[in-house]
């Protein structure tokens, strides 16, 4: 039995949640289905942290579904890097499920639970299958199969502009599936292949043959065009990022804190995959732009994303465009192809995951207490809701990057990253943006702290102790990983070298 | 007294504060036991950093290895020297003291959330220690950052639109400088020379002398380290410090008289001894260019300090004016000036706190706060004054104060490179501390014409013995001044 599950562990983690899913629409009873979810979570948690073991032990696995062999049939395959992001993806939504059940009886009527636990569930299913498959083709599809989830989810939202904004992500977020789509179309008249190992090699044969050039490389080059571009629409990063502040900000709690921990950091690993496995480092950075292009427009998005920030009163939206610049750190590293910068790179998925996680969490427990976003109506919570705000403090202090938190891990490498590559400015950029950072955190902490409190505030009550619990249980994450790095960094590093060496892991 | 090895007296160096948060978390109901928790703890630790400095003064290096943090080369690790063996003295020893004139002062002021300030105080500590005890720079860096985040509910204590702020100043101004200057120095020095530990003799010479660095490039690294460590004052980065004068005063006191100050100017001196070396800073003339911004600091925040008739204000700007000093010392580079700085992080270490916990007691038992209300003060609170009289002489760096000594090794070392316009600056800081700190217990003595001398009327006796104690110890350090120069004289050679 043990060998049995173990052989079909990688595709257990896309089935279980899969089938729950109109499984939980069947049943229709709001407990039965709450607790069938949580169940799938952990689950799914608990297999991911298996593979994470298998992997870590005897190295990469290749499953092939229906028995087919690669490159015909479908290939799943989970190595050093899939194998840490399912990880935390699966980990961050079965811990805010469980956080979840006070914060969706105040924002979503009791009437639609039933419809949220199917699509929370076929959300991961979708983000796990994109980390876990070796097929291109898959990729697409698990990326709409979340994506679509997520436009459900973010429509739930307790205000009327909700729908608008899922409908808003659906139209930028479709235009980036269609240009994925195109981008694979492309590459498979190339290659004849889906498999993305497969294509890497069928790519590189192709160059050898014709002496080191790159065949039919207006092809290649307009099918690496649309994915790239397609996945930055995915991963937010600037000027492509519209549609991220209106859906996160109207989005119930529950929702912000799943996407915004998972869907874009799932959607950079796509990326770092189709770049790194597919058209190599060679390719993409040194026959084309590709690094100076990120490097600049990931500056340019810290910077206006940061001072937005600095001006949102809404903290949902406050902390959304904090999201925005903090994949522009992750594409910065990317962005340096080297082994420091991409361990940064992929270091910062991980703690950007727990802290923004953390926070949106956070903001969780204040609308369910406070019944707002709006600064204003946190005026003095300090006073009436001291954990809660103390959690802020905490997640706070990991966003700006203070030492002992995770932030600062990421922010240490990818400055020496910086250093190392002689890029000055682009370092002296990158600490300068940070301090704006500080800036929006703290704003936040002074309002909780010395303004008189609100109406709100002084009748509030602290949040649950259920979802006090999660929420710290993240927001310790935060910083456990800025102490003890050897797992963290050590594997980002791991991964950065063999994606750096090997092209395909 | 040998119960521990030095090892493990490093580590309980380190744990003790971390267990005083904890042990003032959790007996936070009952204000007598957690306070007599803090002071318990705070003696054991002055007691075992006198017998590790026992070790240390008689040249062992004992050092901890905690482990890696992220990539090789980046250890979270402790090595003690006599340099930051003196620094944890002064303030494990401070401690005791300041928390006895805190119950006192806290109490007599009846202030709120005093849980919090204890345990924001011993974490404080901890950071203290650790900077104090830390083998490289990473791990310099992440105590200084965890002080800086540490003393923010300390300086906003309470609560208010001026606390706001203050506190924003503050975290704007440490935070700001250490993210942007100090960090990016750090890594270039990495960068530099592929190690962070601090080496006798530096680790920068060697890539200097393979023509790697350039003396411009090195001068700029100073520069970012000087200006970095925003917790040594340096103008223009000192705004912070008159800032924080907003927290209580047992804060301002230990906090932003010896433990966060020294912290940076202890940072910087062991910043130019370890990793330029005193040498490479003299050969290449890094160090120039910092002596005239020192020099700037001393005279210009002495003159701010005349202006201030708030008591905490002007001292606040003494202090800036104090720790410019010892930038001095690291910048003039040679060894007697490098002493003379390591020495003045003690003397002006005790005359200082000396002086806040005097301006404390008035406002306690007088509640004045303005130097002008304090005419005829003296004789109802005469122990106050003269401890503020006899601590004031130190800090200006007269006989027998022990202030005089590290003033007069700075004075000889900028003698020795011959730069006399420095040794000019130094005598006419001197006359303006006279002039702002001479004049206040001597009015306060004076009975304004026509008043009633008021009736003796001390603060609260806690606070009062403490400040008596280290008035009496900033008149010893005159006479054991010689035994701290031989203790530290191991730094230079």
């Amino acid at each position: 039995m043990i060998e049995f599950l173990q052989y079909h562990l990688p595709v257990l983690l896309i089935v279980i949640p899969m089938i729950a899913a109109p499984l939980a629409v069947l049943i229709g009873n709001r407990r039965v289905v709450q607790l069938l979810s949580l169940a799938v979570c952990w689950t799914t948690f608990g297999l991911a942290l298996w593979m994470v073991a298998i992997v870590n032990s005897s190295g990469p696995v290749s499953y092939e579904l229906g028995g087919w062999a690669p490159p015909y049939g479908i290939e799943y395959r989970v190595d050093q890097l899939n194998s840490f992001i399912i990880m935390f993806v699966s980990g961050l939504g079965a811990i805010v499920l469980t956080y979840s059940p006070h914060s969706l009886n105040a924002e979503i009527p009791q009437s639609q639970h039933y419809l949220f636990y199917p699509m929370y569930l076929l959300c991961m299913t979708g983000l796990m299958g994109i980390c876990v498959t070796g097929d291109l083709f898959n990729v697409f599809v698990f990326l709409e199969i979340s994506s679509l989830s997520t436009y459900a989810l973010i429509s739930l939202g307790k205000t009327r502009r909700a729908p608008l904004a899922a409908f808003q992500y659906l139209i930028m977020g479709t235009i980036g599936a269609t240009f994925l789509l195109i981008g694979i179309g492309l590459l498979y008249q190339l290659t004849g292949t889906l498999n993305m190992a497969d294509i890497a090699l069928q790519l590189e044969n192709q160059r050898q043959i014709n002496d080191g050039q790159w065949t039919g490389s207006r092809t290649l080059l307009v099918a690496f065009a649309f994915l790239t571009v397609g996945l930055c629409i995915k991963m937010a990063v600037f000027p492509l990022h519209t549609w991220l502040p209106n859906s996160y900000a109207y989005a119930p709690s529950v929702v912000t804190a799943f996407v915004a921990a998972t869907a874009t950091k799932v959607s950079v690993y796509a990326f770092i995959r189709v770049v790194f496995g597919i058209f190599t480092p060679r390719f993409a950075f040194e026959l084309l732009p590709l690094d100076t292009a990120l490097w600049s427009f990931s500056l340019i998005g810290i910077f206006m994303a940061s001072i937005a920030a600095i001006f949102q009163q809404d903290v949902k939206r406050r902390l959304a465009y904090s999201s925005i610049a903090q994949v522009g750190y992750m594409l910065l590293g990317i962005s340096m192809a080297n082994i420091d910068g991409l361990s940064a790179g992929i270091v910062h998925m991980f703690n950007h995951a727990l802290i923004k996680g953390g926070l949106f969490m956070v903001v969780g427990c204040f609308v369910l207490r406070l019944g707002s976003v709006h600064l204003d109506d946190w005026k003095g919570a300090g006073r009436t809701m001291p954990w809660t705000s103390l959690a802020w403090v905490l997640g706070g202090l990991g966003l700006i990057g203070v030492p002992v938190t995770c932030g600062f891990i990421s922010k240490w490498l990818l400055l020496t990253a910086a250093l190392d590559n002689d890029l000055y400015p682009v370092a002296i950029l990158m600490l300068i943006s940070s301090l704006l950072a500080v800036i929006y955190v703290w704003q936040v902490v002074e309002v909780l702290y010395f303004a008189q409190p609100s109406e709100k505030a002084k009748k509030a009550t602290e949040a649950p102790l259920l979802m006090l619990v999660t929420t710290y249980v993240v927001v310790g994450a935060n910083i456990v990983f800025g102490v003890w790095t050897t797992y963290s960094a050590g594997l980002a590093a791991k991964a950065a070298k063999a994606l750096l060496e090997g092209g395909s892991l | 007294m040998n119960i521990f090895s030095p090892e493990a007296m490093i580590q309980l160096s380190l744990a003790l504060p971390a267990l005083a948060i904890l042990l003032v978390l959790l007996t936070g109901r009952f204000p007598n036991v957690r306070e007599a928790c803090t002071l318990v703890v705070a003696t054991i630790l002055f007691l075992i950093n006198c017998d590790l400095a026992s070790y240390v003064f008689a040249g062992e290096r004992p050092s901890w290895n905690l482990g890696q943090m992220m990539m090789p080369g980046f250890d979270i690790a402790f090595t003690v020297e006599p340099l930051g063996m003196l620094f944890a003295l002064v303030a494990s020893g401070l401690w005791v003291l300041t928390t006895v004139y805190a119950i006192g002062y806290m109490r007599g002021h009846h202030e709120k959330n005093q849980t919090r300030f204890f345990a924001c105080f011993a974490a404080a500590i901890f950071a203290a220690m650790a900077a104090a005890f830390s083998a490289n720079l990473f791990t310099l860096f992440v105590m200084y950052e965890v002080m800086t985040i540490s003393t923010y509910p300390l300086v906003t204590h309470h609560g208010d639109e001026k606390a706001k702020r203050g506190g924003r100043v503050y975290l704007g101004i440490l935070l700001s400088t250490s993210v942007a200057f100090f960090m990016f120095a750090i890594a270039w020095t990495w960068k530099i020379s592929a190690t962070l530990t601090f080496r006798q003799g530096g680790i920068l010479s060697e890539a200097f002398s393979n023509g790697e660095v350039s003396e411009l490039q090195l001068a700029i690294l100073l520069g970012l380290f000087a200006f970095g460590i925003g917790k040594a004052a340096l103008m223009p980065f000192h705004r912070w410090l008159p800032a924080a004068m907003v927290a209580p005063t047992p804060v301002s006191a230990l906090l932003h008289a010896v433990a966060v100050v020294k912290v940076g100017v202890f940072s910087l001196l062991k910043v130019a001894i370890y990793i330029f070396g005193l040498d490479l800073i003299n050969d290449t003339g890094a160090g120039e260019w910092l002596c005239y911004v020192a020099a700037a600091t001393i005279l210009l925040a002495s003159l701010v300090a005349m202006t201030k008739d708030n008591l905490k204000a002007r001292l606040a700007y003494s202090t800036i004016s104090q720790l410019a000093y010892i930038t001095l010392g690291a910048a003039i580079a040679t060894p007697e000036s490098a002493l003379g700085g390591g020495m003045h992080i003690a003397m002006h270490a005790v005359g200082k706190i000396t002086l806040f916990f005097c301006a404390g007691a008035i406002y306690v038992g007088a509640h004045k706060t303005d130097i002008s209300q304090m005419k005829g003060l003296g004789r109802a609170m005469p122990f106050t004054f003269a401890a503020f009289l006899i601590a004031a002489i130190s800090i200006i760096g007269l006989p027998p104060g022990g202030g005089s000594w590290s003033k007069w090794l700075l004075a000889l070392g900028a003698a020795e490179t011959g730069q006399t316009f420095l040794i000019a600056t130094l005598m006419i800081s001197s006359l303006l501390n006279i002039a702002y700190l001479i004049p206040i217990p001597i009015r306060a003595f004076m009975v304004p014409d026509g008043e009633e001398p008021q009736s003796f009327n001390e603060g609260p006796k806690m606070c009062v013995v403490p400040l008596c104690i280290t008035a009496v110890g900033s008149v010893a350090l005159f006479f054991y001044a010689n035994s701290i120069y031989d203790c530290l004289l191991p730094i230079v050679q």
